[in-house]
Order: structure tokens, then sequence, then C-alpha cells
């Protein structure tokens, strides 16, 4: 992974500084309340409901065990011994004191982190595939193009104060992973007529109130152009976004207003002036980012189907067996598994992690994946490089720790935003409703039967649960003072991204166990035997399924 | 006479011509007044700067209305007035802080006028405060990758 040299230390360590001035200038009361909220939002503290909550930057979802440890231990001596994962790969801490960020960025900075441009209006954390360089369905690895956007997107000087918040994701597999088409800029590595790849570019995505699915703006880009583009994209939208309207002043409404053909015409203006000018990427440079993503030190080892003794194993240990299919995925080199760490076991916040959680993965990481681990925008942690001989030592330490429960990609699996419990914008409470669904769907056979299927729950139009791209979308409401959650179906992540459809009249709390249980007996009663949960939806549509959860009771 | 930041030191504002709205100055070239030494011209937020593109080499001062600082419009027009070549003063007016100085300098702005009282002489301090940069910009014409 990317290892600061002595200029990038120097800039976090600059950047704590920096902050450490300004909280105290804010507490010597120098500063205002509405004059500190930027700078602290875009060192990633926000005043929530019951605390101060620090969202700490996961570039795109890469951590080294020393990184995680340091985690680890922040969050038990400045915090409650937990963290959460975010749907943008980062990690949240719900109880640090304001006093104390200075400090606790002092920290992150030892071991090459910060919290910078988390939060506010202004480029945030860029996101990509959890499983980049050892997906066997990728072009190219997307780490180093996310490490460049990384670098020109911190402190850019021009784009700190947008009209709205500005997210990227990058993905260069041929599933997307990483809701590109969510996004405020999506980028996809795409060959050309001539095989070269380069980038397709799509803008205007966004979830939120509005959800819209990004629109190509650029079909193929060449590589070098990448920074000099995005700067055009973002300078339109530094100046023609709106302001009058927080919830109207995201680009999706910028190009929808514009119409794509006007907003891609402007951009291209501004582009001319700024192509192939210093901003253009040279090779060194290109090549000096992939120089810290290398292939680690493989062993040649069987492929797990020609491994007798893993497929002996596999026989025999059904609950083992279990978990290899349902959380391991196949890695792009035989004899490796992709190991995916659920966060979701019952009775836990979706995406939580305790601090000896987080210091177990880190021991598991060093000894069977190369001393890293990942975040996944589904809220969950990777090792993305474990040999299949180690898969059963890894499976009963992470047993041990609550952290196997193979439930990945099922209906359990939930994408759930802290809500109403602790964030101040939310209109509802999301965990008990994801705690609720998990105790009602604990049965694994019956889970497993259903197959595939995203559930996402957000706490309000913010949409920090991707409620829009689940399968299943729930969205807590607020009905005259009452918590009240809405239902959609039919989203989607993926290439053919898609985005939910509402179901009718929202919900109570209780009744949402039974409303879920609803939907699976009508997909599980009018599905064909390959079809799983969203494409019954799509060749059925949703009158089915409404019919079901509306239907007075005899 | 104001006390203002310019050029990187807290100096009496020596500015002594007329500085008009972008309408008056329209009509002031209708007129055949402007442009000249002695007229300057203020950008609002949604006044890009190509509305003065063809006068820049005339315009002595440049003001950037900032009437809130959360408005980051003109952080954009300083960067396209230095891209087209202009080389006058730009000046920051209004209702931006002290915690945007570093970023308002790397985009072509070199001249302070804020609303209200600030304590200038400790607000230089936010002129700098970084020893580097990632970005290609007003003050450093080549990213850091072209540099390390």
């Amino acid at each position: 992974m990317y290892v600061y040299d002595q200029i990038d230390q120097r800039i976090i360590d600059d950047r704590v500084e920096q902050y450490r001035d300004q909280t105290r200038r804010y507490l010597a009361g120098e500063i205002s309340d509405a004059e500190f909220l930027p700078l602290r939002l875009q060192n990633g503290l926000y005043v929530q409901r019951l605390a101060p909550m620090l969202r700490i930057a996961v570039p795109y979802g890469m951590l080294s065990t020393r990184q995680l440890r340091k985690l680890a231990q922040i969050s038990r001596d400045y915090d409650k011994g937990y963290g959460h994962i975010s749907t943008r790969q980062n990690m949240q801490l719900n109880w640090p004191l304001l006093e104390d960020v200075p400090d606790i960025l002092a920290e992150l900075a030892s071991v090459e982190m910060h919290a910078v441009q988390t939060s506010g209006n202004c480029i945030r954390n860029t996101t990509t595939d959890q499983f980049a360089g050892v997906a066997p369905d990728e072009l190219e690895d997307p780490r180093p193009w996310c490490e460049i956007i990384r670098q020109w997107s911190t402190f850019h000087p021009e784009f700190a104060f947008l009209p709205r918040k500005f997210k990227i994701a990058v993905c260069a597999s041929e599933t997307d992973r990483a809701a590109i088409h969510a996004h405020d800029i999506g980028l996809e590595l795409v060959p050309n007529a001539s095989g070269e790849l380069g980038f397709k570019v799509l803008a205007g995505g966004g979830l939120g109130r509005t959800p819209v699915i990004g629109q190509v703006i650029c079909e193929w880009l060449e590589k070098k152009h990448l920074l000099s583009y995005l700067e055009s994209i973002l300078r339109v939208y530094n100046q023609l976004g709106r302001r009058d309207n927080k919830y109207k002043a995201r680009i999706k409404i910028l190009v929808k207003a514009m119409g794509v053909d006007a907003f891609r015409e402007r951009v291209e203006q501004e582009w001319q002036a700024l192509k192939d000018g210093p901003t253009t990427l040279t090779d060194a440079e290109i090549e000096r980012a992939k120089s810290y993503f290398t292939q680690p030190d493989y062993q040649t080892l069987p492929a797990d189907a020609d491994n007798t003794a893993l497929q002996a194993l596999l026989s025999e240990n059904t609950v083992f067996a279990r978990w290899y299919q349902r959380n391991t995925l196949p890695h792009r080199v035989d004899g490796y598994r992709i190991v995916n760490i659920s966060l979701k076991a019952t009775g836990y916040a979706p995406g939580d992690v305790s601090d000896t959680q987080m210091e177990t993965v880190a021991d598991l990481a060093d000894a069977y994946s190369f001393g890293e681990v990942r975040t996944t925008h589904q809220q969950n942690l990777v090792l993305a490089d474990v040999a299949s001989d180690d898969l059963l030592a890894v499976w009963e330490k992470l047993s041990a720790m609550g952290l196997a429960t193979p439930n990945i990609g099922h209906l359990t699996d939930i994408i759930c935003c802290p809500g109403g419990d602790y964030c101040s914008l939310a209109n509802a409470k999301s965990i008990p409703v994801a705690e609720a669904i998990q105790e009602r769907f604990d049965n694994l056979d019956y889970l497993y039967d259903l197959g595939p299927i995203d559930l996402n729950i957000s706490g309000c139009m913010n949409a920090c649960g991707h409620h829009h791209i689940g399968h299943i979308g729930v969205l807590g409401v607020d009905k005259k003072g009452a918590e009240f959650y809405q239902v959609s179906l039919g989203g989607h992540q993926g290439k053919d991204a898609s985005l939910g459809k509402i179901l009718g009249p929202s919900f109570e709390q209780d009744a949402m166990p039974g409303v879920i249980e609803k939907l699976l007996e009508t997909y599980v009663e009018l599905r064909t035997d390959e079809e799983q949960f969203l494409d019954t939806y799509r060749r059925v549509g949703i009158d089915p399924f409404k019919e079901r959860v509306y239907a007075q009771d005899h | 006479m104001p006390r203002i930041i310019k050029d990187g030191a807290v100096i009496e504002d020596s500015w002594k011509g007329r500085l008009l709205d972008l309408e008056s100055y329209n009509n002031a070239v209708a007129s055949g007044e402007a442009p000249a030494a002695d007229i300057a011209v203020q950008l609002e937020p949604g006044e890009e700067p190509a509305a003065i593109e063809g006068d820049l080499h005339a315009i002595p001062m440049v003001a950037i209305h900032f009437p809130v600082f959360t408005d980051g419009r003109g952080f954009s027009y300083a960067r396209e007035l230095r891209q087209r070549g202009y080389s006058g003063e730009i000046r920051a007016v209004g209702g931006f802080i002290r915690d945007q100085l570093a970023y308002l300098a790397r985009c072509g702005v070199n001249a302070y006028a804020f609303d209200g009282n600030v304590d200038l002489d400790a607000a230089l301090a936010s002129l700098g405060g970084f020893s580097d940069h990632y970005q290609a910009d007003v003050l450093q014409s080549e990213p850091l990758f072209r540099r390390r």
C-alpha cells in the first residue's frame, strides 16, 4: 500500500498543528461556532446528538496492521472501545471529546492517517473496489489512481468551499463493487477501440433526497489527463452549482438542470485551458503510484479444487464449509482466497468493531494476509490474501471473536447508517430495525435459500445507508413526530444500477420484520429456479409485492 | 485609512481610485471612461471573470466579494483571472475568514480587506503554515509530483 515520504508526512503534521491552533482559538472564543463549523468538519469532526463524532479517513479502504492497531488504541483511549465502519469505507468514533481531537489527529498522523475532508463541502475520501488487486475480474488495479486522486484532492485550494459535498469512486473490474453510478463522479477503467485502458467518466450520480444515476460525460479519457479533467468538472460545479438550497446543491442537480450535453460542453471548455498543463500526469508519477501496489510474495499453491486436504476438511466440517462458501471468495492467484470478515453479527450494530476485534484482525492479517486489511462500503472488513491452507486457523480465530457470521451478501449483511441512536440528522433509528430483522431471519438455511439480497437502511433522506440502491431499501421518515419506515424495492448498485421504487405507505418499527417476511415470501413463491430476488423483482414488478404487504388481514 | 493585508504584509490601503460593480463598470466602458488606471471592478458571486476578459490588461484591481465565507465561487474566479493572464491586484473583500487566507493566496488573491474587526497581524500567520502542497497553483506552478 501507499507509504508516505517525508513531504506527505510533513503536510499531514502541518495540518494537525493548523487544526490544533484553530481548536485553541475556538475554545478561546476567537472563532465563532459558524466559522469553526467547516474547519472542524474538514477535519472529520461532527457535533452529534450525544457527543461529537470523528470520521477518520481510510483512503480507499486500505489499512496496514499498524494503522488498525492504532485505531484500536485510539478507540480505547479516547472513546468507548469501538469504532464504526461507514459506507465511505471510513472509521467513525462516536464519543471523542472536541478538546481531544487535535491529539487524536496527531496520533493518527504518527501512522500516516488523518481525518482530512471526511466531511464538509469538499472532495471526500475516494472509494473503490474492496477487492482491488486480488479480484479475478479486474482489468487494472484502481488503487494507484485512487492515491493520485487523494493527493490531488487533499487541500486543493480551489475546492474547499464547494456548494456541497463531493464524492468520487473508481471501478476497474467487470463487476462494479464501488457503486460508481451513485457518485458525484464515477470513474471506470475501460479499453478504447485499440485496447488501451482509459477512464469512462460519469457525473451527476448520487443518493440523498433526490437519487440520480450518473451520466456519461466522457466515454474515454486518456489516463494522463485524469486530474486536469477532474479539475475542470469541479471548476464548473464550484461556479455554477446551486448555493441557495442545500437540497439542490449537489452536482446531480446542476447536470440535470443544464442537461448533460451542455454540462459536458462547459467542462470541455474549461478543460481546453487546463489540458496539457502542469497538472497533466507524468509517466513517472503514474509509475511511482503503481510501485506501491505491487503483488505480495505469493507462494505457488494448488488451486482449491486440487487441494485434497482442504476438500476433505470442507466435507467433514460443515460449519467451516458454510463460512468458506459464504464469506470467502476466489482470488486471482491459485491457492488463495479473499476473506470477508462480517461485522453483521446479530445483536451488534452493523459495521461496529471493538478494539479487541480490531487487534485480532490485525494479528490475523500479520500472520496470514501480508499485514494488510481493508474496509468495505458494505461495512465489513476484508483479508485479501489468505492461503487456503490457513483458512481453518483464520476461521477459528474469527469465530472466537464473533467475526465469522456466514452471511456476506445475504439478507442479514445489512448496510445501515448509525441512525437516530447517534446521528443528529436522522429522522428515525436504524440500528434497532436492522437488529429486529437479523433476529427474525437467523435461520441460515432459509437465508441461503433466499440467495443474495442487499438490504440497506438509512435513518433519513441523506441516505448514508444507501437505501436507494438496496434490493430492499428502508428509509426512516418522520410522521408528525413519530418514527416510520418507508420501503423501496429494486435498487441495485452494479453496472446495471437502478434506484429502488417506493412500495407504498410507511410502516411502524414493530411491523418491519413482518413486512420483510411478506416481501420474501412473495419472492419465494414467484421465483423461477435460477432467479435471485432482484431478477424476480425486475421480471414481475412491484405490484405482487405491494398486494401481499398491504393485503387486509382475514 | 483602512488597513488591509497585501502581498504578505499589513499595510494602509493606498487604493485611491473608484471601485465599481460590474454593471457600473460596463456603463463606464460604454461611455469610454473605462478601462482606466483609477477604475477597479468588483465581482459578485455569479459574475464570472469572463465578463471582463477583454479589459484585464488595463484593470488595476479586481475585487472579489465574499458575501458569506462559505460561498467558494470566488476561489475559482481568482484562479480564472490569473489563468487568463491577469497580473494586477486581486483583492478579496467581504466576509471571508482568516482561516481561508492560504487557499485564497494559492488561488491568486494577493490583497485582503476583511469586513469587521479582524486582528490583521495575527491573521498573517494563516497565509502560511504548510510546508508544501500537492497541487499546482498560482504560487507554485508545478504540482508536487513534478518536483518529487
